[in-house]
């Protein structure tokens, strides 16, 4: 079953490449991904045996992060294969003639399925090695995707995404071999990256090298993470990437390396120094709430502002896991009703992006007036993202902040309260009056039939942020409950 | 005995080609410096684990000899070559600063070095000499702007995290063989390198790797 | 103190202008040319010493007193150099800061003569000197510290005495980076090529040589003499860290000494030969390198 969820999007990635029909090719896309998340429901069903000698197992934290996955690569599938059509309809000229071609769609449509892949193999790896290949070729396989649009400044912003991952993706290696050796006197037989024999044995773990190895891959999963000072190159490639991919990353990829911090974090904390990580973690997380306060309010670029947004949500799941107890609960409740949220608003981006053609929040009128779906959508997706009521959102930073009471934290209360206050702000500024008033009518354009395809998935998404703000399924409960159990919380 | 003798020159070589690649300020000096690196490391199995050495980890060497020392710094000397920015670039970090900077990693690397004990470590030099690669590579980063230098500084950082993973991490051979995806991305950038020149307007002009975008 | 202390001073006095022509000569075969002869520098300063000398004006004491103190300057700097294991005349603890001290010494008086006469060349040429060498400077300290560390005692005479090829075999590397720092001063120090350029005859390019153009006569040969007998003593320095052999008997010890170095000359002329001077720019960049080979074999050795 783990092998069939790892094969479908990596074959149907290979036929890609083959196909020559674009409608056949096209249509792969959301065949894939249905399939995908079929399996991917039966999971909940009937837990998957471990397979590859335990290499691939499903647990807690990773049935969750690979169901947000799928589910969302099912979203993001159904507006791409809109997006395509009219994007190939359009073939604009890029925009400072420098000859730059566009990716050739094949290589998209393969790209986008062997990131899909590779998210399925983050979420059921349970050896470090084999972790750490997975994220790295998430990062390697989002490339062509953000200088689809094959323009210098696209190009930019795909160069400075691989070369902050990169950096990221060998200082994250350095601390597994770092790891590797922190666990060379643990007793087990043979020196094994595997998370059980690490769980099992993590008494006689090096406390020295296993700290540094904590460090290393803290800064290294936290650049492909966007965690605060490694994060520069998401604001850049948010607002060169298709919105549709953005959907996808920050759904989703952000989350993997999300995991991947989760992950040691969990060995730190059965070896005993669960304390030194949830330190660094809640400076990290206090440090990207900040980033994100001061960069949003007066933010030009709707795609930035959002993506700064997505900095801000990465900063308050690593603050959850770092203050522990209840609030490891909020933070992948969190983790949920973020990704949700997020790619409903980056799908009425790109659709607002399509309806007015800048991405200058100032040029953007009236979208309720151009397209009224859109512009609710937009509307309800701002203040789920800022933690309104009845949003999924409200509750999760409700149960985070409840945490960071009960510890008497007050200068991190103050921060958390101080920083989503000033969010919230700014990004009211930016995004309410995109909604309103009347549309400029150089800029804007009408198409009832992409109107449709493109508000069905972030309605769906949409819906589903605010089931979880008032009710939450008893079989999620608990796998979050027990994913936060595993990292130590209650 | 005699590759142990070995070991610790060719070590300091390791960390002289870095301090090359620090002082230089022309690419075609610094793939030079990169291309030794590559050999060196590629030694480095054989005479680290001279005693114990292994199908898999002579492989490794092998491996990285020829994939470090020849296939990448060919790949972007041809970039390079391409692109016809073969003559010096200008370095904003000066002349002087790079060399300061190398010695205080210097220092730097060797007290990471005395914090984090290695148990059985070939050389007490190994672990200095693969944080000052590192250091170096980071410095390279992030202090020299032209695209060529940041291939050059991400090449010689994973050099770094190698020496370490090949002088220290003998035993899970599986890690250390993942490690190849590192050079994925160098060679995925070296590609990205040669597309901005080759469709640049002139490929005279170094490219700034990212005038418009703003923060 | 044992009468063989005399003999590394008085063999310095007596050859040490035979290492410029050696090195004129090496330079000279590697062009294809034949060159002066080799006993061309005794011969100049024999000829400037019969000369009277010309003093501006404007040129105060200061100018005349530079030479002849920069002059007694390196020649108390014999009393302390070390020199083929041999005992030094006056060695004590802590000399090598001494040694460093005399030398600097004799540069600051050559560059005091030089502003003494208020020629804009001479100006440029004395600026440039102090530059280069205080960034010279923590190079052969860091180099001889590494000497200290690994021998164990703090006279120079002594240190380099007590060093032996088995401390090659432990610890080369270090050795040999210090070596490199030192080879590296000694070029500079000495305004050898990479660093300035001997023979030039364009002011704008010279350092050393724009400092002395005003001096004539008795006083331009206590200049050659002495930069002569510097280049001696690092010299001695450097192939006392690089041939550490003494076999023992005084005169094999004096014998092999000596050709170390000729042989450094003749390296040197090799080196001033295959290489182009350094944009100015970029001296200062190969001085703190040095500075930093130093540190690295500073480094090695602390462990």
């Amino acid at each position: 079953m783990l092998l069939a969820l790892l094969l479908i999007p990596f074959l149907t990635g290979l036929a890609a490449l083959v196909v020559r029909p674009p409608g056949l090719r096209r249509a792969l896309l959301p065949a894939a991904a249905a399939a995908h998340s079929a399996v991917c429901a039966a999971a909940w069903f009937h837990p998957p045996a471990p397979a590859g000698h335990g290499w691939l197992a499903l647990d807690a934290p990773g049935q969750l992060f690979l169901s947000l996955s799928s589910g969302l690569f099912l979203a993001a599938a159904c507006y791409a294969v809109g997006y395509l059509r009219r994007e190939t309809q359009a073939a604009t000229p890029p925009e400072d003639g420098l000859g730059f071609e566009p990716v050739p769609e094949a290589i998209f449509i393969g790209s986008l399925l062997w990131l899909l892949a590779a998210m399925t193999l983050v979420a059921v790896s349970q050896h470090f090695g084999l972790l750490w290949a997975a994220i790295g070729a998430t990062s390697l396989a989002g490339a062509p995707l953000i200088c689809f649009r094959g323009c210098r400044r696209s190009w930019e912003a795909t160069w400075k995404y691989l070369l902050v991952c990169a950096v990221g993706i060998a200082l994250a290696l350095l601390g597994n071999f770092f790891l590797a050796v922190a666990s060379a006197g643990a007793g087990a037989p043979a020196r094994s990256l595997l998370l059980p024999e690490l769980l099992a044995g993590a008494a006689g773990l090096n406390p020295v090298w296993l700290k540094a190895a904590f460090l290393l891959l803290l800064v290294g999963y936290g650049a492909r993470m966007g965690l605060a000072p490694m994060h520069t190159w998401l604001p850049d490639a948010c607002s060169e990437a298709p919105s549709v991919i953005f959907a996808l990353l920050s759904g989703a990829v952000l989350n993997g390396a999300f995991l991947g911090i989760l992950r040691i974090q969990q060995v730190c904390g059965a070896a005993g120094l669960g304390g030194f990580g949830r330190e660094l973690l809640v400076l990290f997380g206090l440090l990207s709430i900040v980033v994100a306060a001061i960069c949003i309010p007066g933010q030009a670029d709707y795609k930035r502002l959002l993506a700064y947004s997505s900095v801000e949500h990465m900063g308050i799941l690593a603050l959850g896991v770092g203050l522990g107890g209840g609030a490891g609960y909020g933070a992948f409740l969190h983790t949920v009703s973020h990704s949700l949220a997020k790619a409903m608003l980056f799908l009425v981006a790109g659709h607002i992006l399509f309806l007015c053609q800048t991405q200058l929040a100032a040029q953007v009128r009236g979208v309720r007036r151009l397209d009224p779906v859109a512009g609710w959508l937009w509307i309800a997706g701002f203040f789920a993202i800022t933690g309104s009521p009845p949003f999924g959102l409200f509750v999760s930073e409700l149960v985070i902040l409840q945490a960071a009471i009960a510890q008497h934290r007050w200068v991190v209360v103050g921060v958390y309260l101080g920083g989503l206050a000033l969010i919230f702000r700014g990004m009211a500024g930016v995004m309410l009056n995109m909604a309103q008033g009347e549309p400029d009518p150089r800029h804007a354009r009408k198409d009832r039939t992409a109107c449709l395809l493109a508000n069905a998935p972030p309605l769906v998404l949409g819906a589903l942020v605010l089931v979880l703000g008032l009710y939450l399924p008893p079989g999620l409960k608990e796998v979050i409950r027990e994913a936060a159990r595993l990292l130590g919380g209650t | 005995m005699l590759a142990e003798l070995l070991l610790h020159p060719v070590l300091v070589l390791l960390v002289l080609t870095n301090l090359k690649l620090l002082g230089s300020s022309q690419p075609g000096s610094c793939i030079r410096a990169t291309r030794w690196q590559g050999c060196l490391l590629g030694l480095l199995p054989f005479l680290a684990h001279s005693e114990d050495l292994t199908w898999r980890l002579a492989a490794a060497g092998l491996g990285t000899l020829a994939l470090k020392g020849f296939v990448l710094p060919s790949l972007l000397s041809r970039a390079l070559r391409d692109a016809d920015t073969t003559r010096e670039v200008e370095t904003p970090a000066g002349y002087i600063w790079p060399l300061l900077a190398a010695m205080g990693a210097w220092g730097l690397a060797f007290w990471l070095g005395e914090q984090l004990p290695l148990a059985h470590a070939p050389s007490n030099l190994l672990v200095p000499a693969a944080f000052f690669a590192i250091l170096s590579g980071l410095f390279l980063i992030a202090g020299q702007k032209p695209a060529v230098s940041q291939v050059l500084g991400f090449l010689v950082l994973e050099n770094g995290v190698f020496t370490f993973g090949i002088g220290a991490v003998p035993e899970t051979p599986v890690v250390v063989e993942l490690g190849v995806l590192l050079d994925l991305f160098v060679a995925v950038l070296v590609m990205g390198i040669a597309r901005f020149h080759i469709h640049g307007e002139s490929g005279r002009r170094e490219p700034d790797p990212w005038p418009g975008l703003k923060d | 103190m044992s009468w063989t202390a005399l003999i590394p001073p008085l063999l310095a006095l007596g050859f040490a202008p035979l290492l410029p022509g050696i090195i004129n000569r090496t330079k000279a075969k590697c062009a294809g040319r034949d060159g002066p002869p080799l006993r061309q520098a005794y011969f100049d300063l024999w000829k400037l010493l019969h000369k009277g000398a010309v003093y501006s004006p404007t040129a105060s004491w200061v100018f005349r007193a530079g030479p002849v103190l920069g002059l007694a300057a390196v020649i108390t700097a014999l009393a302390v150099a070390p020199w083929g294991g041999f005992p030094a005349l006056a060695g004590f603890r802590g000399d090598w800061v001494f040694l460093a001290c005399l030398l600097g010494l004799r540069r600051f008086l050559a560059v005091l003569a030089a502003l003494d006469t208020g020629s804009s060349c001479a100006g440029m040429g004395a600026s440039r000197a102090i530059h280069f060498s205080a960034l010279a400077e923590p190079a052969l300290f860091l180099a001889l510290a590494v000497v200290a560390r690994k021998t164990g005692p703090y006279s120079l005479a002594e240190m380099f005495a007590s060093l032996s090829p088995w401390h090659w075999v432990q610890s080369g590397s270090a050795l040999a980076l210090a070596a490199g720092a030192l080879f590296i001063v000694c070029l500079a120090d000495n305004s050898r090529l990479p660093v300035d350029d001997p023979d030039t005859q364009r002011e704008p390019a010279m350092i050393h040589e724009a400092m002395v153009l005003d001096h004539g006569g008795p006083d331009l040969a206590f200049l050659f003499y002495g930069a002569a007998l510097k280049l001696w003593v690092l010299g001695s320095v450097l192939v006392s860290l690089v041939f550490p052999v003494h076999p023992g008997p005084w005169w094999a010890d004096a014998l092999l000494a000596l050709g170390g170095m000729l042989a450094l000359a003749v390296v040197i002329g090799v080196v001033e030969s295959v290489m182009a001077r350094l944009r100015m720019l970029m001296v200062p960049q190969l001085l703190v390198g040095a500075t930093a080979l130093g540190v690295l074999a500073l480094l090695l050795i602390a462990r």
